[in-house]
């Protein structure tokens, strides 16, 4: 009899098991050690970052804590990894920033990474207004040819003194 | 300033010892090889040189134009850099202010003095004396500025400046900087002489294009290691004094009619 009742409870395990394991399969999001992946969205520009992804993915952090130390101190401000220049690229299409929601480029992948930033604390996580976008601003001149094909619209006078300036 | 040197022959100001300083300014920045120039104009400087010693900037105030009542200086700072107006800020007492009108009355005479002032750009920054983490500092180009990533908000700078140019920052500031302008919580910020403008190459600050805009015309901004530039000649020509210029700390502003 408890011969009988073990095999009945075993039977109940192993069906509630692959019930289980079945209904978490037909889950869309793919799960790493329960964690959901990070969302990396493609920059809204450009084609190829500064450097070849698999450097940046680990070497972002070194570049651009050398690069503040330059500019900060000395008034170095070259483009190349400059902070503003990732957020021009890399502010999400649909918040404009690199850091208001959950899946914009940097909190995603940092929140998986469990590694806290505070470059936000005080950067601005927004790339620079109307400059930014602007088709034929210096800071974006290498994506020129991208811009251009978008814009359909004319440049007034205006614009072309702001870029003056 | 103050100091009273005995007189040679050729006083500071005499046609004679102007020429001969632009002459020798001349003569210093002939070219020696195609391309090599001594002294470099700075005002161009490509992004990526660092500032240069060659350079210091300062300003001149005329208090003498600077109208009553006008607060274009500060408010073109407070849009510029991103704080909060203090008229709107909801902790007035401690709100960041970068630049403040000041009106003064001499109390035997009643006479008014109006003036803004700022971050006096010390030669000998008593900021960067007290500041324990290196944070407080001053650039090449004579700009004193706080590196926001080694400040930890002890304020001791705050009480070691004469003229009450710093503010801490005491509330989180929610993605409402500046991109030009990081500036935090935690960390204590003055007037830079809008060192991204400088950077940039404009020349001016906003400050010197607000006041210049109204007409006012009572703010100089400029180089005053270059004998030919706008500030060098206003200072030759007139008589201007530093803010407690007893504590001999060679300010980069300079007043006249105070």
């Amino acid at each position: 009899m408890a011969g009988k009742i073990k095999r009945l409870l075993a039977l109940g395990a192993v069906v509630l098991t692959t019930a289980a394991l079945a209904w978490a399969g037909s889950d869309d999001q793919p799960k790493a050690g329960g964690a959901p992946k990070p969302v990396i969205t493609k920059a809204a520009k450009g084609e190829q970052c500064v450097e070849p992804n698999d450097f940046m993915r680990r070497n972002h952090m070194k570049v651009l804590l050398h690069h503040r130390d330059e500019t900060v101190l000395e008034g170095i401000r070259t483009k190349k990894y400059s902070l503003k220049e990732c957020i021009n690229c890399h502010a999400s299409e649909k918040t404009g920033s690199v850091a208001a929601s959950k899946d914009d480029f940097c909190v995603s992948c940092h929140s998986y990474a469990a590694v806290k930033i505070d470059c936000f604390d005080c950067h601005s996580t927004k790339p620079q207004g109307s400059m930014a976008m602007h088709p034929l601003n210096a800071e974006t001149a290498h994506y020129a040819h991208k811009l251009a094909a978008q814009a359909d619209r004319k440049i007034s006078a205006e614009d072309m003194a702001g870029i003056a300036q | 300033m103050s100091d009273m040197k005995p007189m040679p022959e050729t006083s500071p100001n005499s046609p004679e010892r102007r020429r001969f300083i632009s002459a020798a300014t001349v003569a210093a920045g002939v070219t020696l090889v195609p391309g090599v120039m001594l002294i470099e104009v700075a005002h161009g400087r490509p992004e990526d040189q660092p500032a240069s010693s060659a350079v210091r900037w300062g300003m001149l105030v005329d208090a003498t134009k600077c109208a009553a009542g006008c607060d274009e200086c500060v408010s073109a700072c407070s849009t510029e850099n991103g704080w909060t107006p203090v008229a709107e800020s909801k902790h007035p007492k401690q709100a960041p202010q970068w630049i403040r009108k000041l009106e003064l009355q001499d109390p035997l005479t009643q006479m008014e003095t109006n003036l803004p002032m700022m971050c006096q750009h010390c030669a000998e920054p008593p900021c960067v004396d007290v500041c324990p983490t290196g944070a407080s500092f001053k650039r090449a180009d004579g700009i004193v500025l706080v590196n926001r990533h080694t400040c930890i908000g002890c304020r001791y700078c705050m009480m070691a400046c004469p003229y009450k140019a710093r503010s801490l920052v005491h509330e989180p500031l929610n993605d409402t900087q500046k991109p030009d302008v990081p500036r935090g919580i935690g960390c204590v910020e003055a007037c830079t002489f809008c060192v991204q403008k400088v950077d940039r190459g404009d020349g001016t600050t906003a400050c010197v294009e607000a006041c210049t805009a109204a007409g006012h015309n009572a703010l100089v901004f400029g180089d005053m290691n270059d004998p030919e530039s706008e500030i060098s000649r206003r200072l030759r020509e007139l008589p201007t004094k530093q803010v407690r210029a007893d504590l001999n700390l060679n300010l980069g502003v300079r007043y006249h009619g105070i």
